[in-house]
Protein backbone atom coordinates (compact mmCIF):
# COMPACT_ATOMS: atom_id res chain seq x y z
CA UNK A 1 0.00 0.00 0.00
CA UNK A 2 1.30 3.39 -0.82
CA UNK A 3 0.26 6.70 0.85
CA UNK A 4 1.08 10.30 -0.06
CA UNK A 5 2.05 12.57 2.04
CA UNK A 6 1.81 16.79 2.13
CA UNK A 7 3.71 18.82 4.70
CA UNK A 8 3.69 22.02 5.98
CA UNK A 9 7.30 22.45 6.65
CA UNK A 10 6.94 25.54 9.01
CA UNK A 11 5.14 23.08 11.21
CA UNK A 12 7.90 20.57 10.75
CA UNK A 13 10.91 22.29 11.30
CA UNK A 14 9.08 24.04 14.33
CA UNK A 15 8.32 20.64 16.34
CA UNK A 16 11.69 19.45 15.39
CA UNK A 17 13.85 22.22 17.06
CA UNK A 18 11.96 22.34 19.93
CA UNK A 19 12.40 18.87 20.24
CA UNK A 20 15.79 18.96 20.21
CA UNK A 21 16.92 22.11 21.35
CA UNK A 22 14.56 20.76 24.18
CA UNK A 23 16.14 17.87 24.72
CA UNK A 24 19.28 19.96 24.85
CA UNK A 25 18.16 21.84 28.09
CA UNK A 26 19.58 25.27 26.70
CA UNK A 27 17.01 28.65 26.99
CA UNK A 28 15.91 29.87 23.18
CA UNK A 29 13.03 31.19 22.15
CA UNK A 30 12.14 30.72 17.68
CA UNK A 31 11.56 34.56 16.02
CA UNK A 32 10.46 33.51 12.83
CA UNK A 33 10.80 30.91 10.12
CA UNK A 34 14.62 30.12 10.21
CA UNK A 35 15.52 32.10 13.14
CA UNK A 36 16.14 31.26 16.67
CA UNK A 37 17.37 33.44 19.46
CA UNK A 38 19.88 31.48 22.06
CA UNK A 39 18.46 32.82 25.53
CA UNK A 40 21.50 32.19 27.29
CA UNK A 41 25.62 31.83 26.07
CA UNK A 42 26.32 28.73 24.54
CA UNK A 43 29.51 27.15 25.15
CA UNK A 44 31.91 26.15 21.87
CA UNK A 45 31.27 22.81 22.46
CA UNK A 46 27.42 22.58 23.05
CA UNK A 47 27.34 24.98 20.48
CA UNK A 48 28.95 22.11 17.72
CA UNK A 49 27.14 19.41 19.54
CA UNK A 50 23.85 21.32 18.57
CA UNK A 51 25.03 22.18 14.94
CA UNK A 52 25.86 18.38 14.44
CA UNK A 53 22.26 17.18 15.56
CA UNK A 54 20.49 19.92 13.23
CA UNK A 55 22.91 18.96 10.36
CA UNK A 56 21.65 15.45 9.98
CA UNK A 57 18.29 16.43 9.57
CA UNK A 58 19.44 18.97 6.85
CA UNK A 59 19.14 22.36 9.15
CA UNK A 60 22.32 24.26 8.77
CA UNK A 61 23.47 27.36 11.02
CA UNK A 62 24.31 30.17 8.54
CA UNK A 63 27.52 32.02 9.75
CA UNK A 64 28.07 34.11 6.59
CA UNK A 65 25.94 37.69 6.94
CA UNK A 66 25.53 37.73 3.48
CA UNK A 67 23.74 34.04 3.46
CA UNK A 68 21.67 35.24 5.96
CA UNK A 69 20.40 38.05 3.94
CA UNK A 70 19.83 35.99 0.88
CA UNK A 71 18.15 33.68 3.55
CA UNK A 72 15.76 36.45 4.63
CA UNK A 73 15.32 37.51 1.07
CA UNK A 74 13.49 33.63 0.24
CA UNK A 75 11.31 33.54 2.88
CA UNK A 76 10.17 36.78 2.10
CA UNK A 77 9.90 35.78 -1.98
CA UNK A 78 8.23 32.51 -0.10
CA UNK A 79 5.76 34.88 1.81
CA UNK A 80 5.14 36.94 -1.18
CA UNK A 81 4.11 33.94 -3.57
CA UNK A 82 2.07 32.46 -0.91
CA UNK A 83 0.03 35.51 -0.58
CA UNK A 84 -3.55 35.01 -1.59
CA UNK A 85 -4.32 38.33 -2.38
CA UNK A 86 -2.33 40.18 -4.72
CA UNK A 87 0.06 42.93 -2.76
CA UNK A 88 -0.45 46.26 -3.31
CA UNK A 89 3.24 46.95 -3.72
CA UNK A 90 5.51 45.69 -6.05
CA UNK A 91 7.79 42.74 -4.65
CA UNK A 92 10.78 44.95 -5.26
CA UNK A 93 9.71 47.70 -3.16
CA UNK A 94 8.12 45.21 -0.74
CA UNK A 95 11.96 43.17 -0.46
CA UNK A 96 13.76 46.71 0.22
CA UNK A 97 11.43 47.80 2.55
CA UNK A 98 11.06 45.30 5.11
CA UNK A 99 14.99 44.54 4.82
CA UNK A 100 15.97 47.79 4.89
CA UNK A 101 18.60 47.76 2.20
CA UNK A 102 17.92 49.46 -1.80
CA UNK A 103 16.45 46.76 -4.37
CA UNK A 104 19.74 47.24 -6.13
CA UNK A 105 21.85 46.37 -3.67
CA UNK A 106 19.79 43.38 -2.11
CA UNK A 107 19.25 42.06 -6.22
CA UNK A 108 23.22 42.20 -6.75
CA UNK A 109 23.69 40.46 -3.61
CA UNK A 110 21.20 37.97 -4.69
CA UNK A 111 22.69 36.81 -7.85
CA UNK A 112 26.43 36.54 -6.57
CA UNK A 113 25.20 34.21 -4.16
CA UNK A 114 22.38 32.12 -5.79
CA UNK A 115 23.27 32.50 -9.41
CA UNK A 116 20.06 33.19 -10.09
CA UNK A 117 18.22 36.97 -10.23
CA UNK A 118 15.48 37.98 -7.97
CA UNK A 119 13.04 37.95 -10.52
CA UNK A 120 13.53 34.64 -11.93
CA UNK A 121 13.52 33.09 -8.58
CA UNK A 122 10.10 34.06 -8.21
CA UNK A 123 9.04 33.01 -11.41
CA UNK A 124 10.92 29.31 -10.12
CA UNK A 125 9.15 29.84 -6.91
CA UNK A 126 5.64 30.48 -8.51
CA UNK A 127 5.85 27.68 -10.99
CA UNK A 128 6.67 25.04 -8.03
CA UNK A 129 4.05 26.31 -6.34
CA UNK A 130 1.59 25.80 -9.36
CA UNK A 131 3.12 21.93 -10.07
CA UNK A 132 2.10 21.34 -6.11
CA UNK A 133 -1.15 22.68 -6.77
CA UNK A 134 -1.20 20.39 -9.41
CA UNK A 135 0.20 16.93 -8.26
CA UNK A 136 -0.85 17.12 -4.59
CA UNK A 137 -4.30 19.14 -4.76
CA UNK A 138 -5.53 18.00 -7.92
CA UNK A 139 -6.45 21.80 -8.90
CA UNK A 140 -7.24 22.84 -12.11
CA UNK A 141 -5.37 25.27 -14.10
CA UNK A 142 -7.74 28.13 -13.90
CA UNK A 143 -8.36 27.67 -9.93
CA UNK A 144 -4.00 27.71 -9.85
CA UNK A 145 -4.02 30.79 -12.33
CA UNK A 146 -6.09 32.83 -9.67
CA UNK A 147 -4.46 31.01 -6.86
CA UNK A 148 -1.21 32.16 -8.16
CA UNK A 149 -2.48 35.58 -9.17
CA UNK A 150 -1.86 35.26 -12.85
CA UNK A 151 -4.10 37.10 -14.80
CA UNK A 152 -4.79 34.36 -17.02
CA UNK A 153 -4.48 30.46 -17.33
CA UNK A 154 -2.72 31.17 -21.00
CA UNK A 155 -0.37 33.30 -18.69
CA UNK A 156 0.33 30.71 -16.35
CA UNK A 157 0.99 28.16 -18.72
CA UNK A 158 3.15 29.98 -20.83
CA UNK A 159 5.11 31.00 -17.87
CA UNK A 160 5.55 27.03 -16.84
CA UNK A 161 6.16 26.30 -20.26
CA UNK A 162 8.78 28.75 -20.34
CA UNK A 163 10.49 27.88 -16.81
CA UNK A 164 10.28 24.08 -17.49
CA UNK A 165 10.51 23.24 -21.40
CA UNK A 166 7.10 21.21 -20.63
CA UNK A 167 3.45 22.36 -20.55
CA UNK A 168 1.50 21.79 -17.41
CA UNK A 169 -0.83 19.15 -18.84
CA UNK A 170 2.46 16.72 -20.24
CA UNK A 171 3.99 17.83 -16.68
CA UNK A 172 0.86 16.29 -15.10
CA UNK A 173 0.64 13.22 -17.40
CA UNK A 174 4.37 12.44 -16.66
CA UNK A 175 3.82 12.21 -13.00
CA UNK A 176 0.68 10.50 -13.00
CA UNK A 177 2.21 7.90 -15.02
CA UNK A 178 5.22 7.59 -12.33
CA UNK A 179 2.92 7.13 -9.71
CA UNK A 180 1.26 4.33 -12.31
CA UNK A 181 4.54 2.42 -12.30
CA UNK A 182 5.95 3.21 -8.93
CA UNK A 183 2.31 1.57 -7.28
CA UNK A 184 2.72 -1.79 -9.16
CA UNK A 185 6.41 -2.09 -7.87
CA UNK B 1 29.79 24.51 5.51
CA UNK B 2 28.54 23.27 2.00
CA UNK B 3 31.38 23.12 -0.66
CA UNK B 4 30.91 25.71 -3.40
CA UNK B 5 30.72 23.53 -6.19
CA UNK B 6 28.81 21.32 -8.39
CA UNK B 7 30.04 18.13 -8.85
CA UNK B 8 28.86 16.71 -12.42
CA UNK B 9 29.02 13.81 -14.69
CA UNK B 10 28.83 12.73 -18.41
CA UNK B 11 28.78 10.09 -19.94
CA UNK B 12 29.03 10.18 -23.56
CA UNK B 13 30.97 8.01 -26.24
CA UNK B 14 31.45 10.68 -28.31
CA UNK B 15 34.92 12.25 -27.89
CA UNK B 16 34.14 15.62 -29.54
CA UNK B 17 30.50 15.98 -27.43
CA UNK B 18 32.77 15.36 -23.89
CA UNK B 19 35.60 17.96 -25.06
CA UNK B 20 32.76 20.33 -25.80
CA UNK B 21 31.10 19.70 -22.51
CA UNK B 22 34.33 20.25 -20.18
CA UNK B 23 35.07 23.01 -21.92
CA UNK B 24 32.06 24.73 -21.80
CA UNK B 25 31.74 23.84 -18.03
CA UNK B 26 35.50 25.60 -17.68
CA UNK B 27 33.82 29.08 -18.66
CA UNK B 28 30.81 28.84 -16.58
CA UNK B 29 30.94 31.38 -13.42
CA UNK B 30 29.61 28.33 -11.29
CA UNK B 31 32.74 26.50 -9.86
CA UNK B 32 32.39 22.94 -11.22
CA UNK B 33 34.15 19.44 -11.11
CA UNK B 34 33.46 17.74 -14.28
CA UNK B 35 34.59 13.74 -14.96
CA UNK B 36 33.59 11.96 -18.14
CA UNK B 37 33.36 8.39 -19.19
CA UNK B 38 33.12 7.16 -22.91
CA UNK B 39 30.31 4.26 -21.80
CA UNK B 40 27.54 2.84 -19.78
CA UNK B 41 29.43 0.14 -18.09
CA UNK B 42 32.12 2.69 -17.24
CA UNK B 43 30.15 4.95 -15.30
CA UNK B 44 27.68 2.65 -13.45
CA UNK B 45 31.14 0.95 -12.58
CA UNK B 46 32.23 4.39 -11.05
CA UNK B 47 28.83 4.99 -9.84
CA UNK B 48 28.84 1.64 -7.85
CA UNK B 49 31.59 1.90 -5.95
CA UNK B 50 30.73 2.57 -2.27
CA UNK B 51 33.37 5.23 -2.16
CA UNK B 52 32.53 7.30 -4.98
CA UNK B 53 31.88 10.63 -4.91
CA UNK B 54 28.41 10.95 -6.06
CA UNK B 55 27.95 13.52 -8.51
CA UNK B 56 25.40 16.61 -7.90
CA UNK B 57 24.42 16.57 -11.54
CA UNK B 58 24.87 13.37 -14.15
CA UNK B 59 24.25 13.75 -17.58
CA UNK B 60 23.62 10.67 -20.05
CA UNK B 61 23.78 10.24 -23.40
CA UNK B 62 21.01 7.69 -24.91
CA UNK B 63 23.18 5.74 -27.34
CA UNK B 64 26.49 4.41 -26.19
CA UNK B 65 27.93 0.76 -26.53
CA UNK B 66 27.58 -1.77 -24.28
CA UNK B 67 25.37 -0.15 -21.84
CA UNK B 68 22.98 2.94 -23.21
CA UNK B 69 21.74 5.64 -21.43
CA UNK B 70 17.93 4.24 -20.52
CA UNK B 71 19.39 1.04 -19.27
CA UNK B 72 22.22 3.31 -16.87
CA UNK B 73 18.96 5.61 -16.15
CA UNK B 74 16.75 2.20 -15.00
CA UNK B 75 19.88 1.21 -12.88
CA UNK B 76 20.15 4.44 -11.43
CA UNK B 77 16.18 4.85 -10.67
CA UNK B 78 16.59 1.52 -8.81
CA UNK B 79 19.12 1.92 -6.31
CA UNK B 80 18.18 4.28 -3.70
CA UNK B 81 21.72 5.48 -2.61
CA UNK B 82 21.67 7.66 -5.89
CA UNK B 83 18.16 9.64 -4.85
CA UNK B 84 19.92 12.68 -4.60
CA UNK B 85 21.59 12.65 -8.25
CA UNK B 86 19.92 14.97 -10.64
CA UNK B 87 19.49 13.24 -13.98
CA UNK B 88 19.80 14.99 -17.35
CA UNK B 89 19.26 13.27 -20.67
CA UNK B 90 21.80 14.73 -23.21
CA UNK B 91 20.96 13.27 -26.68
CA UNK B 92 20.06 14.24 -30.16
CA UNK B 93 17.00 12.37 -30.31
CA UNK B 94 14.40 15.12 -30.00
CA UNK B 95 11.55 12.73 -30.31
CA UNK B 96 8.31 13.61 -28.17
CA UNK B 97 7.82 10.11 -27.63
CA UNK B 98 11.31 9.50 -25.96
CA UNK B 99 11.49 12.46 -24.32
CA UNK B 100 8.21 11.68 -22.28
CA UNK B 101 9.80 7.86 -21.67
CA UNK B 102 13.13 9.34 -19.96
CA UNK B 103 11.22 11.63 -17.61
CA UNK B 104 8.27 8.82 -16.97
CA UNK B 105 11.25 6.63 -16.09
CA UNK B 106 12.80 8.87 -13.53
CA UNK B 107 15.30 11.41 -15.08
CA UNK B 108 14.85 15.62 -14.73
CA UNK B 109 16.28 17.37 -17.39
CA UNK B 110 16.10 16.57 -20.83
CA UNK B 111 18.43 18.43 -23.25
CA UNK B 112 18.43 18.44 -26.78
CA UNK B 113 22.45 18.49 -28.11
CA UNK B 114 22.73 22.02 -29.27
CA UNK B 115 24.83 22.35 -32.28
CA UNK B 116 27.05 25.44 -31.55
CA UNK B 117 29.11 26.17 -28.26
CA UNK B 118 26.86 29.12 -27.66
CA UNK B 119 23.93 27.44 -26.97
CA UNK B 120 25.77 25.05 -25.19
CA UNK B 121 27.05 26.68 -22.88
CA UNK B 122 23.73 28.72 -22.00
CA UNK B 123 22.00 25.85 -21.77
CA UNK B 124 24.32 23.91 -19.67
CA UNK B 125 24.03 26.98 -17.23
CA UNK B 126 20.93 27.20 -17.10
CA UNK B 127 20.91 23.72 -16.02
CA UNK B 128 23.53 24.39 -13.31
CA UNK B 129 21.64 27.19 -11.93
CA UNK B 130 18.34 25.81 -11.80
CA UNK B 131 19.70 22.43 -10.18
CA UNK B 132 21.55 25.00 -7.56
CA UNK B 133 17.91 26.53 -6.87
CA UNK B 134 16.50 23.06 -6.07
CA UNK B 135 19.34 21.67 -4.20
CA UNK B 136 19.98 24.92 -1.42
CA UNK B 137 16.05 26.30 -1.63
CA UNK B 138 14.73 22.45 -0.48
CA UNK B 139 12.48 22.20 -3.85
CA UNK B 140 10.18 19.09 -4.34
CA UNK B 141 13.29 17.00 -6.27
CA UNK B 142 10.15 14.62 -7.55
CA UNK B 143 8.81 17.65 -9.28
CA UNK B 144 11.92 18.61 -10.97
CA UNK B 145 11.44 18.30 -14.83
CA UNK B 146 13.13 20.56 -17.12
CA UNK B 147 13.18 20.45 -20.84
CA UNK B 148 15.97 22.38 -22.64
Amino acid sequence: MKAFLKFDFNIVTKKLLEEKLDGFGVKYSIVGFGEIEFLEELTPEKLEAITTLLNGYGIEIIENQKSILVQKIKDLIAEIVLQENNLNVKSSAYLADKLNHSYGYLSNLFSEVTYTSIENYIILQKIELAKHLIVNEKLSLTEIAYKLNYSSVAHLSSQFKNTTGITPSAFQRIIERRRKIANEK
Amino acid sequence: MNKEYIHIILADDDEDDRLFFTDAFKELKISTKVNTFNDGVELMHYLNDPEAVLPNVLFLDLNMPKKNGIECLHEIKNNARFDNIAIAIYSTSSSEEDIEETFVIGANIYIKKPSDFASLKKILSEVVSINWQYHTSGLNKDNFLLRL
